[in-house]
């Protein structure tokens, strides 16, 4: 085999705390699209960022063409040829097409602009994708595929040989990807070396030639696309969790619980434009209801639209038979809503507040402005959340922001459960926390639910979506795509339902 | 069907306000529409629009500067004290220009490197250069240089009959002109759009953020200093007390020229009419004798209001559109 | 002699309470102020001198209270704005308003003077709540919404005054920024009433806690069921009410309304009390003692310089220097990079890494240096 376009070997980057990368090699070919996949945390962007010199690395090489590079920033890594594209276009949405595509590197005359060169050449840069467009109209008014193309066609401007596209389809419709598909055929068949970062497994196998699979910061192995069954792909990303979890037994929590066949919140064709397609969803009183699927799936998308954070725009929700619509997760909260969002940091605690005024919060704001919680029941009901919950700090006016990430979730649990809700939807709350909080999560959602509370559990770790759950509802590409009951709940069939359901195209 | 590219609409509203202020003008009060008013126009507002010219680059690149007027009194009471002194007056604009450069770049760094809030730098700046100007001297001089007094009335051009363009106006007219040069034909004038834009694009497509910003400060620095240079002209003396409140005149001219306050759409060109705008306000008002100066201020208040809310309807209706477009 | 005695039993409070501050935030206000104090006990003659005439005390300690008064106050309003993670331009010009209002009532309308103050003061918190408007209604940057009334706040007060400085000798009016209660000056009570009222807002109702929530963590508070917009408009509105009692203050101090300098660039000072009294301009945790603190420490820094027979023209460029310098230090960047040259060479990483940053240009500086 002639030497590969790049050779990544044993590269390895740390942050403190965490191996984000642990000896991870990699290698393309010139006129090959090269999938990179893996779960949340799998080091697939650390790897991008390596490697186009925005984080430097702790050891291992790179060969570009067979020479050891290492660039220190992404203009650097542009210049030696190797252009990314991110998932959120990063371009400029003010400026024309064509000064999108040369800014930075704009032809001058004597340092005066000459704009006619700019864009002969945005155009020549455009039609190497087949693309022509009107380059003097501002970015924003072409849509976000076009945008995409256009963000592409800056990386291409520069004599690239190797393209990283990351998560580029995500904001796109179904022809739009197909459009872009055809597009980068054309390019590999040109010769350029193309990663292609992505979570959505039906593109995966349309597109790539081959797939590196990266778990935990270490590469669980390279595969040819065709080689790999889609059930295999799912269950490398997913790994087999080798945890001590508290063993909750291998029984599986019972329906027992359930106490109504009412539903206590049922959706009905609920969706959102480009986020989520319309679902049914029922919870009902005393039941732990599981959503699994992969990243990207539509999980975190189904609680936004829940919670009142987006609005849905077609489908009914009804809480308690009543239906309702939420325009804030204020309305969401009144009709006993709770949820604990999957960034804990963005959505979840305020960093520089104490443990008791996190606690009380929403509490405090369901009482309104003027009924303030008096501080002493402040001091009860945290006292007794820190207690129940186990949180783990030395008092309860530490700072937040200090306490270890399994605890700010304890306390992001007693903010709502202060509240007293109905319906608790749960955004990966064992994310990024340790074993023991883990279990102990796990053990109060079961509580939860012998008290009738419903739960709306959202978790990527498969084993805990099946221990919890008396029903699991399966999303993937951001529609549901199946439902298992009591007894067919297991992680294999999960996997199987994600990796082979396939509503409206036969599989590539 | 051909829209209108949402980015030329505020200049474009730019333009209607001042045929609108300078047609209503002129059908008010038969004097006004002659070209003797327009040139006097020019005169009286060159020094405000040098310092906006500058002004623009600031809010173009998603910052703001407040040191604008105390920056222009600060020059004017250095170059009247150096010609007292019997500097050259060359080099004491020279120097003028240097600390006002100087100046600028200074408050860039403090904001690029320590990432302060432009606001609160420039208005340290403000403070500092009010200050010092009384440092150099606490009253008003007047300026009685040869240069000032002989050569300057004949360095004009007559435009119309009884219009004499003068020297300032040439000035105000000239830093327009460089003005949309540098933003419209230089890739540091691009570099300036992008970052008012997307500061993080702008880093991740590799152009140079930081070189970019503190340019555009010191920039800003030079154009106020050359305003101060400009006023000492007009006036004809230099007074650390003057100018007080000119930072918000400058920054009305530039918003009601069409430039986004939060950065990164605007055109020089606005600017000019910004500050024209603003102007004949004055003007109309003197015009009228009855109506009192504070309806400046008001108008100002409100032009600027309609200008921030336009702004945001057409970023908002912006957003809603890539929304519908994904 | 007596002097003496009494200097020293300054000293002797002022010593317990800083001691009794130790390892608080504001301890570093209370100290700066202290510094500053000290300073003048040795190098300003008759600084600390204090006399009792006609049953009220007079010197430039007190001075300083009753002229810190506008800061102080205005400090109050400013601190809720600051923390929501905002900033009001505007109190300049609303206290011009105030003070205009007033004074029309009062002279030309003939109006007592109760009416007067009353109806000035809901003319600013109405000023205040068109703040609270555009910025959470309409969403604008609040140093752009309060630019607006920044502009155009004293044109609308010299309409209201019809462009003269009017003067008026109403005793209630004059009382406010004149009158002595209890030996001080009556613009302290005034102060410490609003500081009470402030205390109430925030200790005995859950705005404290929403004000911060807010500032720090806007996305969280909205999930938590928080609502953000009424909490940021209710800000401004007692910015506004904050501003205009100041503007009362100023007027009554000169016994006149000038709407063209009541005011001027005291939204700077206020701003700057603010910052010196521990609260970041990111918003978030708010300092309310450590604002009026900040406000004390201003106006001694300016009475000091008047003493010292600094020209009151050049005095702003030692705030400039306060300002800048205090920022400097909040400034995460600036104490990354001085710890880098205090620190051993080794450990360096360690404070930068510590928090993984996304903004690239702290990565990149690292960056070269390790290659």
């Amino acid at each position: 085999m002639a030497t590969p376009l790049l050779e990544i070997i044993g590269l390895t980057k740390g942050f403190p705390g965490v191996k984000a990368l642990d000896a991870v090699d990699f290698a393309l070919q010139r006129g090959e699209i090269h999938a990179l996949m893996g779960e949340n945390g799998a080091g697939k962007s650390t790897l991008i960022k390596v490697l186009t010199g925005v984080f430097p690395r702790d050891a291992g090489d790179t060969r570009l063409e067979g020479h050891v590079i290492a660039p220190r920033s992404p203009r650097e890594a542009e210049s030696l040829g190797i252009s990314t594209v991110y998932q959120e276009v990063n371009l400029i949405p003010h400026l024309s097409v064509a000064e999108n595509i040369c800014l930075g590197r704009q032809p001058t005359w004597f340092g005066v602009i000459r704009w006619g060169a700019i864009a002969r050449r945005a155009r020549a840069a455009l039609a190497r994708l087949d693309l022509s467009l009107d380059v003097s109209r501002q970015l924003s008014s072409y849509s976000i595929a076009i945008q995409q193309l256009v963000a592409i066609a800056r990386a291409l401007d520069i004599s690239a040989k190797l393209l990283i596209l990351d998560e580029p389809t995500s904001s796109l419709d179904r022809t739009e990807v197909e459009e872009l598909f055809k597009k980068l055929r054309k390019l590999r068949d040109g010769g350029l070396g193309i990663i292609f970062i992505t979570h959505f497994l039906d593109q995966v196998y349309e597109i790539s030639d081959s797939i590196t699979v990266l778990r935990n910061g270490c590469r669980v192995g390279c595969f040819a696309t065709r080689d790999l069954p889609r059930i295999n792909l799912v269950s490398h990303m997913i790994g087999k969790a080798v945890q001590q979890v508290e063993a909750l037994g291998q029984k599986r929590a019972s329906t027992a619980s359930i106490r109504s066949d009412a539903p206590l919140l049922e959706a009905r064709g609920l969706g959102r434009k480009g986020s989520l397609q319309p679902l049914d969803l029922d919870v009902r009183p005393g039941e732990v209801v599981g959503l699994a699927g992969l990243l990207g799936s539509g999980r975190t998308e189904t609680a936004r639209l829940l919670f009142g954070v987006d609005r849905p725009d077609q489908g009914t929700l009804r809480i308690g038979h009543q239906a309702v619509r939420f325009n804030s997760p204020r309305a969401a909260i009144r009709c006993g809503i709770a949820l604990t969002p999957e960034d804990r940091k963005v959505a979840g605690i305020i960093p520089n507040l104490t443990v008791r005024e996190n606690i009380v919060l929403a509490l405090q704001a369901s009482r309104g402005n003027w009924r303030r919680l008096p501080v002493a029941e402040q001091e009860k009901l945290t006292d007794r959340f820190i207690h129940a919950l186990d949180i783990k700090t030395p008092n309860r006016e530490q700072v937040i922001r200090n306490l270890s990430g399994g605890n700010q979730q304890k306390v992001l649990l007693a903010r709502w459960l202060a509240t007293k809700p109905r319906l608790f939807v749960l955004d990966e709350p064992t994310r990024g926390i340790d074993v023991g909080a883990k279990a102990e999560v796990e053990k109060l959602i079961q509580s939860l639910r012998q008290e009738g509370l419903g739960v709306l559990f959202i978790s990527s770790e498969l084993e805990e979506v099946v221990r919890q759950s008396q029903r699991v509802v399966v999303l993937r590409d951001r529609r549901k795509v199946d439902e298992l009951t009591e007894g067919e709940i297991s992680e294999e069939a999960i996997m199987h339902s994600i990796a082979t359901h396939n509503l409206e195209r036969p599989a590539a | 069907m051909t829209r209108v590219n949402p980015k030329y609409i505020p200049f474009l509203a730019t333009a209607v306000v001042l045929l609108a202020v300078f047609g209503s003008g002129s059908l008010l009060y038969p004097n006004f529409g002659t070209p003797r008013v327009l040139v006097n126009l020019l005169n009286d507002s060159a020094f405000v629009g040098v310092a906006a010219v500058g002004e623009s680059f600031v809010i173009l690149s998603g910052g703001i500067d407040l040191s604008v007027g105390s920056m222009v009194a600060f020059v004017g009471i250095l170059i009247a004290k150096l010609l007292q002194a019997g500097c050259d007056p060359f080099l004491a604009m020279g120097i003028g220009v240097c600390v006002g450069t100087v100046s600028g770049a200074v408050m860039g760094c403090l904001i690029y490197f320590f990432e302060l809030p432009p606001f609160l730098v420039t208005l340290a700046g403000l403070f500092c250069l009010r200050g010092l100007g009384f440092v150099i001297n606490p009253e008003s001089i007047g300026i009685d240089h040869p240069f000032y007094g002989q050569v300057l009335p004949q360095l004009s051009i007559l435009v119309a009959p009884k219009a004499v363009l003068p020297f300032t106006a040439m000035c105000f007219l000239a830093s327009v002109i460089i003005g949309t040069l540098l933003a419209s034909f230089t890739r540091f004038g691009r570099n300036v759009y992008a970052i008012g834009s997307n500061e993080n694009s702008a880093r991740l497509m590799g152009l140079p953020v930081g070189r970019t910003k503190i340019a555009t400060y010191a920039l800003a620095g030079c154009f106020s200093a050359l305003g101060g240079i400009v006023a000492t002209f007009y006036m004809q003396s230099g007074n650390p007390a003057s100018f007080v409140g000119l930072e918000l005149d400058a920054i009305a001219s530039v918003v009601i020229g069409g430039t986004l306050l939060t950065g990164g759409v605007g055109f020089i060109p606005g600017t000019l009419m910004g500050v024209l705008i603003l102007g004949l306000i004055q003007q109309i008002i003197i015009f009228n004798g009855t109506l009192n100066s504070w309806w400046t201020k008001i108008v100002i208040g409100a032009l600027l209001l309609v200008f921030i809310v336009l702004q945001k309807l057409i970023s908002r209706r912006g957003e809603q559109g890539a929304m519908a477009g994904r | 002699m007596i002097d003496w005695i009494i200097d020293l039993l300054f000293w002797i409070v002022f010593g317990t309470i800083l001691f009794f501050l130790r390892g608080k935030r504001i301890f570093w206000t209370v100290g700066a102020l202290g510094l500053l104090l000290l300073f003048n006990q040795f190098f300003t003659p008759g600084f600390f001198h204090i006399q009792l005439l006609d049953g009220h005390l007079y010197g430039s300690r007190i001075d300083v209270l009753n002229q810190g008064a506008k800061v102080m106050l205005l400090s109050l309003g400013m601190v809720f704005v600051i923390a929501t993670g905002g900033v009001d331009l505007s109190v300049g010009a609303v206290m011009a308003i105030a003070a205009a209002v007033s004074s029309r009532l009062l002279v030309t309308e003939h109006q007592p003077a109760g009416v007067a103050i009353a109806v000035a003061l809901v003319v600013s918190i109405l000023a205040g709540a068109w703040n609270g408007m555009l910025v959470a209604g309409f969403e604008i940057q609040p140093i752009v919404a309060t630019l607006v009334l920044m502009v155009a706040g004293r044109g609308v007060a010299q309409l209201i005054t019809e462009g003269q400085i009017i003067n008026f000798l109403d005793p209630t009016m004059v009382y406010l920024g004149n009158g002595h209660l209890f030996a001080l000056p009556f613009t302290l009570t005034l102060v410490l009433l609003m500081l009470l009222l402030a205390f109430f807002l925030v200790r005995r109702t859950a705005l404290g806690l929403f004000i911060e929530s807010v500032g720090d963590n806007d996305e969280a508070s909205r999930y938590s069921g928080i609502n953000a917009r009424q909490v940021k408009f209710l800000v401004y509105a007692f910015s506004g009410l904050c501003a205009g009692l100041a503007g009362l203050v100023a007027c009554s101090n000169i016994k006149s309304a000038d709407a063209n300098n009541i005011g001027l660039y005291l939204e700077l000072d206020a701003i700057l009390a603010v910052v010196v009294g521990g609260t970041s301009l990111q918003g978030g945790r708010f300092y309310l003692i450590g604002a009026v603190v900040g406000g004390l420490f201003i106006q001694t820094l300016t009475t000091t310089l008047y003493a010292r027979n600094v020209s009151s023209d050049i005095s702003p460029v030692p705030k400039a220097l306060v300002i800048i310098a205090v920022c400097l230090f909040q400034s995460e960047s600036f104490r990354a990079r001085l710890s880098r040259f205090v620190r051993p060479p080794g450990r360096i990483l360690k404070p930068l890494g510590s928090r993984p940053s996304q903004n690239l240009s702290t990565v990149t500086p690292h960056d070269s240096r390790e290659s």
